[in-house]
């Protein structure tokens, strides 16, 4: 024994010892517990916890693991599952992520994270392990993750610090995913001064496997092992779950250690495919990842959920440093590693498959029926709790929720005599700086830094409206002569802030409506939803309140469009002093295609194809672009949400792709119709021609933020069919337009031309002059 | 050939079916190739890219019998990683350094085919003008002027990139090959333009028709 470890040996703290000294300070306050829920470990334990036991409590009961003042409001997610859905929900929530049936033997597993508190601290390695959290989640059910996407918030993009933030945590979700050779199909960028010092990272990965390779996170059956396979535990990311530096642990000589975890894309990668041949043999029997609360996290996630015992020497934990203490191997949040429960028939196989991969795997434990979480450290024990009452018993807290007190007067100031441009001039230079702003900008400068390509599937990807990619393997080639599936997946996020601040119910249900619609554009019909809900601190009732209207909206949304909550993920105390940050929830809306081929892209292409604008415009600029860019204004309310229209729509849309009645689709969202027929037009290769309809303002027909609307581009020779389809089923389409080769502009008639090629310097050089 | 970190192996497997022959899966770990005629190395990060880019994966039991193959004549077609990992072991000449930009860079590139005589680009015509996606962090190539005066004297040079220079390669040169023209490096990604439904072009499939047309004489 080396003089350290013989050091800290006299200094372990054991079950025996707590036993005796029931009354010692310890300091669980530091460690973020409240002094109520210190007195109900005692309870639990009929004894103070150990040292050991006090910082497993304090990451499990953490609110970033323990959802301890959302699940109340996340109830409703189970509530409100829509009678529709229960039979394509193969997981709900609850699970490392949900999984949906999407038929022919197939299963899709999808979920977004936040990653942001991580990266603002060190913006390359927080974005990176946040890719890398979440494609750990994905593989856990089994799966083989096939694409990523990101939604990124930040501060003005031409803030200081932004040049900071945004390109380190570009390259970190660039290096990371590339390395791991997942396409990343889409996302979103978007900027505002709350975001300044709390940047928001929402990384979401999708994966596939057959309905009949589900795993689950359990530890089943008595005498199976445990083995903690993948990178070693180092002294990184010790308690980045639970914002705490503890004073205990520095008077036992440790230097401070970075609360960011440091990510290996290689040892993810070469980890990935050691797990895909694990789960092909058929070798564990339960698995989980390690993440946030690392080792604490999956033994009581691992023990509660199977047989219900588990004994673990801690010993035997293969570790980067060999100082570290049991508390902090405990609290480790290293990546890239996994923990499997493996029936002692299965170990040598499961074995020789890591070693073909050169992964570390080494046996620390053992399933029982004791009921009971034990750990024993140089031959002591150290731990000895109930499982359960870490994974799934932790507070539960219904926060005081009050409505802003400045709610009424932010709707009141409807922002109605801002002034609005009157001239085809002054449209023309409204479309010029909107186009411009970094919100609207081209997006390429960082969407070029990810790899889309890699594995050969992907069918669409940024800046369409969803990602899209086919869904086929070796198996299925080998089943259907060598063919690949035409079966594929299109996924699309989105949230705005502006109008979630406006009206945090009707602002989630646009956040979601919107990435429904995305979905459809493509061809896609939606089927299942997840979430990550990104708000100030929940201790602020005002906050509370947004929360519980953002989520009471989406419910609510969700049960109307008849597609499930699958998963997702809450982050609080997003914010700075006490300033929160926009309550921000993004929404992953996953769709279904059966014919990839018959997808609809975005670019007009299409020399002589007309132009249609289908739903209702209204006078709607609460919480717009242009009021943000133009005015630099918030206030009023967001558009009205009309979600039968979205379905009516989204209908509309799926059909006319499955029957091939139009070439191109476009969504209308932030900065309206203008901004959609630029992004069109750049996409490919035509311009168009735009006459604006009698009875409508110019001005409100180019910019309106009115949700449920769609462009769409229709041959001649189907225009007739699609109007027809249109009027059947009641919804509005105007022909207010044709796409032209050789215009190459976006010419409004009686207002303004604007030529494609001076449209795309002021849209592509806005993030390059910003970043380099 | 999948070596720890390959990423794009699967993207070259489907392209040698696409071009219509049969292809094999390759481990870095075996010295046997499972007598195939001609070897794919794919892009990806190899052993994470430690130490440099393709330095570790030369040293591989599967590469000592490629080495040998690649020096009896064997098409050997290396793509990004894979034309690293050439280089390193001294299968053709240069090197491949961080883009000049230093970020990674993935964008559809126009190429224009420079030498239509190799194992692998013999479907092309001398002159043309392709599109396929280009995808690399290290993807500069660099050599020193002796050297690329002799590889364009010789013809080596495969393929150059057309407009912007995307990473700052000497003489804007995107693959080369070596004296007997049966070993191709290249960065930019072929496997990724064989299908309408996923790539930018399927410019890329005539590379792997191309060793079909050399080894058993089928004709594009």
């Amino acid at each position: 024994m080396t003089p350290s470890s013989a050091a800290q040996r006299s200094l372990i703290d054991t079950v025996k010892a707590a036993k005796k000294s029931s009354d010692a300070q310890q300091p669980y306050r530091e460690l973020g517990l409240a002094d109520n829920e210190y007195a109900r470990i005692k309870e639990i334990l009929g004894r103070r916890p150990t040292s050991s036991e006090l910082a497993m409590y304090s990451v499990m009961w953490s609110e970033h693991c323990s959802y301890k003042s959302s699940k109340v409001h996340l109830k409703q997610f189970g509530d409100k599952v829509p009678v529709e859905a229960k039979d394509i929900l193969l997981v709900g929530m609850g699970e490392n992520a949900g999984v949906v049936d999407i038929g022919d033997g197939w299963a899709v597993t999808f979920k977004i994270e936040s990653h942001n508190h991580p990266s603002y601290v060190e913006p390359h390695q927080g974005a990176a392990t946040g890719v890398g959290g979440i494609v750990r989640d994905i593989l856990t059910m089994g799966a083989r993750p096939v694409a990523v996407m990101d939604s990124l918030r930040f501060g003005p993009a031409n803030a200081p610090d932004t040049a900071r933030v945004l390109p380190g945590v570009v390259s970190g979700v660039g290096g990371y995913g590339n390395c791991l050779g997942l396409p990343n199909i889409g996302g979103e960028v978007a900027f505002d001064s709350t975001y300044l010092g709390n940047p928001l990272v929402n990384a979401l990965c999708v994966g596939v496997l057959r309905t009949d390779e589900i795993k689950l996170a359990k530890a089943d059956g008595p005498g199976s092992k445990v083995v903690l396979f993948g990178a070693r535990t180092g002294g990184d990311g010790i308690g980045g779950a639970s914002v705490l530096a503890s004073a205990s642990f520095e008077a036992q000589g440790k230097t401070k250690r970075p609360a960011v975890q440091v990510g290996d894309p290689f040892a993810e990668k070469v980890l990935i495919e050691c797990c895909l041949e694990i789960f092909a043999a058929d070798l564990v029997t339960g698995i989980q990842d390690l993440g946030a609360a690392g080792l604490s996290c999956a033994t009581t996630e691992l023990a509660a959920a199977g047989t219900g015992g588990m004994a673990v020497d801690l010993d035997l934990a293969p570790l980067r440093d060999e100082t570290l203490v049991p508390e902090e191997i405990l609290m480790s949040e290293s990546q890239e590693r996994m923990m499997a429960v493996v029936t002692p028939k299965n170990l040598s196989a499961f074995m020789a498959i890591c070693e073909k991969w050169d992964v570390t795997a080494t046996v620390i434990g053992e399933v029982n029926d004791s009921g009971r979480l034990t750990m024993r450290w140089h031959g002591e024990k150290i731990v000895d709790v109930p499982p359960r009452t870490l994974a799934h018993e932790g507070p539960v807290y219904q926060r005081p929720i009050r409505r802003p007190y400045d709610q009424d007067a932010l709707n009141g100031d409807h922002g109605n005599g801002l002034p609005r441009p009157k001239t085809g001039e002054k449209l023309r230079s409204t479309a010029l700086k909107l186009i411009a702003s970094p919100n609207l900008a081209d997006k390429s400068w960082i969407t070029d830094q990810y790899d889309r390509y890699v594995l050969g599937n992907t069918v669409l990807a940024q800046p369409e409206d969803a990602g899209m990619v086919r869904v086929t393997d070796e198996r299925w080639r080998a089943e259907h002569d060598g063919e690949d599936s035409t079966l594929g997946l299109a996924l699309a996020t989105d949230g705005n802030g502006r109008y979630t601040r406006l009206d945090p119910y009707a602002g989630a249900q646009l956040a979601l409506a919107e990435a429904y619609r995305n979905v459809a554009t493509t061809g896609a019909r939606p089927l299942a939803v997840t979430n990550c809900l990104n708000f100030g601190s929940p201790e602020d009732p005002a906050v509370m309140w947004q929360f519980s209207e953002a989520v009471r909206g989406i419910a609510d949304g969700c049960q109307q469009l008849g597609i499930p909550v699958t998963g997702g993920n809450v982050s609080f105390y997003n914010q700075t002093g006490t300033s929160p940050i926009l309550p921000t929830p993004v929404l992953g809306v996953l769709g279904l295609i059966d014919d990839v081929t018959r997808r609809t892209p975005m670019a007009f292409d299409q020399d002589g194809h007309q132009l249609y604008l289908l739903g209702d415009t209204r006078d709607e600029f609460g919480g717009s672009e242009w009021a943000y860019v133009m005015h630099g204004f918030l206030g009023g309310k967001p558009p009205a949400v009309d979600l039968d229209r979205e379905k009516l729509l989204a209908d509309v849309l799926i059909n006319a792709s499955r029957d091939g009645l139009v070439d191109a689709a476009h969504d209308l969202s932030d900065g309206g119709l203008f901004v959609a027929l630029a992004e069109s037009c750049l996409r490919g290769t035509t311009g168009v021609r735009v006459i604006v309809p009698d009875d409508v303002d110019p001005f409100v027909f180019l910019f309106s933020e009115s949700a449920g609307r769609a462009i769409v581009a229709v041959p001649r020779t189907e225009e007739v069919r699609f109007t027809d389809m249109c009027t059947a089923r009641r919804l509005p389409a105007t022909r207010i337009g044709v796409l032209d080769v050789l215009e190459s502009a976006i010419e409004v008639q009686g207002q303004f031309r604007l030529p494609l090629a001076e449209l795309r310097t002021a849209w592509a050089s806005t993030l390059p002059d910003l970043f380099g | 050939m999948t070596f720890p970190g390959s990423l794009d192996d699967r993207d070259a497997l489907r392209a040698v079916r696409l071009a219509g022959a049969e292809p094999v899966p390759l481990w870095h770990g075996e010295k046997w190739l499972s007598d195939v005629v001609a070897v794919v190395l794919p892009g990806g990060f190899s052993y994470g890219d430690y130490l440099r880019a393709g330095a570790i994966a030369r040293f591989s039991p599967a590469m000592q019998s490629v080495i040998d193959g690649a020096k009896n004549g064997m098409p050997v077609l290396g793509i990004c990683n894979g034309f690293q990992v050439l280089c390193e072991a001294h299968l053709l000449p240069g090197a491949l350094i961080r883009n000049d930009h230093r970020k990674f860079v993935c964008r559809d590139q126009r190429l224009r085919i420079e030498n239509a005589e190799t194992a692998w680009t013999n479907q092309y015509e001398a002159g043309q003008e392709i599109v396929v996606p280009l995808k690399n962090g290290e993807g500069g190539y660099v050599a020193d002027p002796a050297t690329l005066d002799a590889l364009e004297a010789d013809g080596r040079v495969v393929a150059r990139y057309l407009g912007d220079n995307p990473n700052g390669s000497y003489r804007a040169i995107a693959g080369i090959t070596n004296e007997a023209g049966n070993v191709v490096g290249l960065m930019p990604h072929p496997e990724h333009a064989v299908e309408e439904l996923t790539g930018p072009s399927t410019d890329g499939l005539a590379f792997f028709t191309s060793v079909l047309q050399k080894l058993v004489g089928i004709p594009a």
